[in-house]
């Protein structure tokens, strides 16, 4: 079990933002909205603000690029202090998309994303060629570069902004919550595109959101935050789950803990059981032989491509005369590798054999998971099993 | 006097009529609507000016018609009529010209962050112009001016105008989602860029329906510029007044109508096309 496999060596990190004693009083308040917040976010990652309601997320977030200017402490990133640079300068190198995403309504699609790259002086050809390129990342169709956006679905209008935000590739985006307005299962789809567009790109994301399960779903590191963006627990979803810090932590993972846990991890992380494979041309004596070999009373057959297709036991191959291709059930219950464990789980549980085949991405056999290690998985992540036992302290 | 909220809400019926389809809506019957739609606008712009052509016409046909005596034909005649319009229009043009300029620029100062807590009492005084009668404002601007004519009936329009396109102004600039103007600010944009490519052009169709709103305010008031010697439409009405000649009175308050209705028709068309894209 490889605990934290998305953990990485933050020693040897570098730093792409780091906050000092921020702090933030809006006029006419007496409670800062923001209490001395020291934080570090390095670079390539997803750092996820997550809190309740008020806790001085957005306000924290915002600080970054200074919409909001910081009352007190230092912002800096790639280690030049920007705290009191031109901020206009400092907005064109950090993307920012927000929940209600701000389109212009009044110019075209392609317009909206020529924003950033216009500013900074780009020829006609240069932006044109990143609109496509942008629209095509995010998987709208370049007939929509004249299009308003009014003319556009939620979930379309969301990746524009997103789009948008990356045009001139800046090395860092901020994002307030901004899949909060769609719908759960576009949400969920723009969640995976992201995900998978971030392996890419690499950028240094801020992410807020007052939804623990986008957080752990989206975040490589979660910084949970109480009242005055205070940091509760600031490590990665792994070690939030298994270890809270404190009460405050848990409840605000609140129930259900380990199987969120189990939506970290990837079946092909765990070890998959040995299990008696034979090939759909074998001879019917061939696979009895083996079934008999490794004492399972299922043999899986594969095809020329080592694509799982059916289960046989002893009795279908005693069935003289029934072709193997035939012989006992379709294999069902099949996972790509990289399937978190509770997908695999939630298969198992459906398919009647209670196992699952797991794949690689052309579909070919890597293994066979059953409920034993799956349980043997959930074991190793008890805290008990935390040897270098509680995360680093608060904002080091 | 319209206020701003109902010109709004004029803006409002007249784009749900006539709101872009958008693609994916389409379907089979949009070509069909797209074709209602256009009937629809072609009857809308061509029954003005055939309403008013006609009047025109049937004006000169009746005048044609009639034994003029020497009063009326002084007055009746080409060179008086064209040259009474002109004057008309000039001080129309030139006091709307005035109050956009002047009155945008009061409303984008005034809705400036800095400006919030002093607008509304700004806004109380430029709406005083409005509370006096229209001929005490034209007399009083004379007489400050101390001058009769042109200038004096320019500087008293400007002031019985300048509230409506200030008004709009200001509820145009304020109504734009303070959203897209984060995003906007988010990304780098300046200040100065964010008024002049947002804030303003998603301003404009609620600018617009003040500046129409203005406009036949002025050229409805321009009619009283006569008793300040300022001359217009306002001197052939007076004389068909003074002279108690009814060709006179007709033919005057009939072309004062027809100029009126024509640059309230002109202005429609103005806001259809100056109307962004995509709103
Ligand atoms: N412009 C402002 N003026 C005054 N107070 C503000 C302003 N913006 C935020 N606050 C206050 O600061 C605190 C933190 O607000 P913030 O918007 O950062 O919370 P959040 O964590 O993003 O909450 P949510 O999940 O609801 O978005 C709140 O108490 C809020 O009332
Ligand atoms: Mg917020």
């Amino acid at each position: 079990m490889t605990d934290g496999m998305r953990e990485r060596d933050n020693g040897h990190r570098e730093t792409m933002i780091r906050l000092e004693n921020l702090s933030k009083t809006f006029p006419g308040q007496h409670e800062p909205a923001v209490d001395d917040l020291t934080m570090e976010i390095y670079a390539g990652e997803i750092v996820v603000l997550v809190g309740p309601s008020g806790c001085g997320k957005t306000t924290t977030m915002k600080m970054i690029n200074r919409i909001i200017e910081p009352t007190g402490g230092r912002i800096y990133i790639e280690g030049e202090d920007v705290t009191t640079a031109d901020p206009d300068k400092l907005r064109r190198r950090i993307g920012y998309v927000i929940q209600q995403i701000g389109l212009f309504p009044h110019m075209t699609i392609a317009d909206n994303i020529a924003t950033v790259p216009r500013m900074l002086g780009w020829d006609k050809k240069r932006i044109s060629d990143r609109i496509d390129e942008l629209l095509e990342t995010v998987h709208i169709s370049k007939s929509y570069r004249d299009r308003y956006p009014k003319q556009l679905s939620g979930g379309q209008r969301q990746r524009i902004g997103v789009a948008r935000a990356m045009a001139a590739d800046p090395p860092i985006m901020l994002m307030d919550e901004p899949f909060g307005a769609v719908d759960p299962i576009t949400r969920e789809r723009l969640q995976d595109e992201f995900i998978r567009l971030q392996q890419d790109i690499q950028k240094t994301i801020v992410f807020v959101t007052h939804d623990i399960d986008e957080a752990i779903k989206m975040g490589d590191r979660i910084a949970i935050l109480r009242e005055q963006s205070k940091i509760a627990q600031y490590d990665t979803p792994e070690r939030i789950l298994t270890d809270p810090a404190d009460e405050y932590v848990e409840d605000f993972i609140g129930s259900g803990a380990s199987l969120k846990r189990l939506s970290l991890s990837r079946v092909q992380d765990i070890q998959t059981s040995d299990w008696p494979v034979a090939g759909l041309n074998d001879s019917h004596d061939g696979v009895r032989d083996k079934m008999q070999r490794s004492g399972k009373e299922y043999v899986l057959l594969l095809d020329d491509q080592r694509k799982p297709k059916r289960w046989v036991s002893m009795a279908d191959i005693e069935h003289n005369g029934i072709p193997l291709s035939e012989a006992g059930w379709p294999a069902v219950a099949i996972v790509e590798g990289r399937s978190s464990l509770y997908d695999t789980l939630d298969t198992m549980i459906t398919s009647y054999k209670g196992s699952a085949i797991v794949v690689d991405d052309a579909g070919r056999y890597q293994g066979v998971v059953d409920f034993d290690a799956v349980l043997q998985a959930i074991e190793s992540m008890r805290p008990a099993q935390h040897r270098d036992g509680r995360a680093v302290p608060e904002g080091a | 006097m319209r206020s701003a909220e109902e010109t709004r809400d004029t803006t409002l019926a007249e784009e749900s009529w006539e709101s872009p389809q958008t693609p994916e809506t389409g379907g089979p019957s949009s070509g069909a609507r797209k074709g209602s739609l256009l009937a629809s606008k072609l009857v809308r712009y061509l029954t003005m000016p055939l309403i008013l052509a006609a009047v025109c016409v049937g004006l000169y046909l009746w005048v044609g018609s009639l034994e003029l005596d020497s009063i009326e034909q002084r007055s009746l005649n080409r060179e008086v009529i064209t040259e009474k319009v002109i004057r008309h229009l000039e001080i129309t043009a030139v006091a709307t010209l005035v109050v956009v300029l002047l009155a945008v620029t009061a409303g984008v100062i005034l809705t400036r962050p800095v400006m919030r807590k002093v607008a509304p009492y700004i806004a109380a005084v430029a709406s005083t112009g409005q509370g006096v009668p229209a001929i005490g404002v034209l007399v009083l601007s004379a007489i400050l001016l101390d001058q009769f004519g042109f200038k004096a009936a320019v500087a008293a329009l400007v002031i019985y105008a300048f509230l409506p396109v200030l008004r709009n102004t200001m509820v145009g600039i304020r109504q734009v989602d303070p959203s897209v103007i984060e995003s906007g600010r988010g990304m780098g944009m300046t200040k100065t860029a964010v008024l002049f490519q947002i804030e303003l052009p998603l301003a404009v169709p609620i600018m617009l329906a003040g500046i129409r709103t203005a406009l036949i305010i002025v050229v409805g008031t321009a009619t009283l510029a006569t008793f300040i010697n300022a001359g217009g439409m306002g001197d052939i009405i007076n004389t068909g007044i003074k002279t108690s000649r009814e060709p006179i009175l007709i033919t005057g308050s009939l072309l004062t109508a027809v100029l009126a209705l024509g640059i309230d028709y002109l202005a429609g068309i103005a806001e259809d096309v100056l109307k962004p894209r995509g709103l």
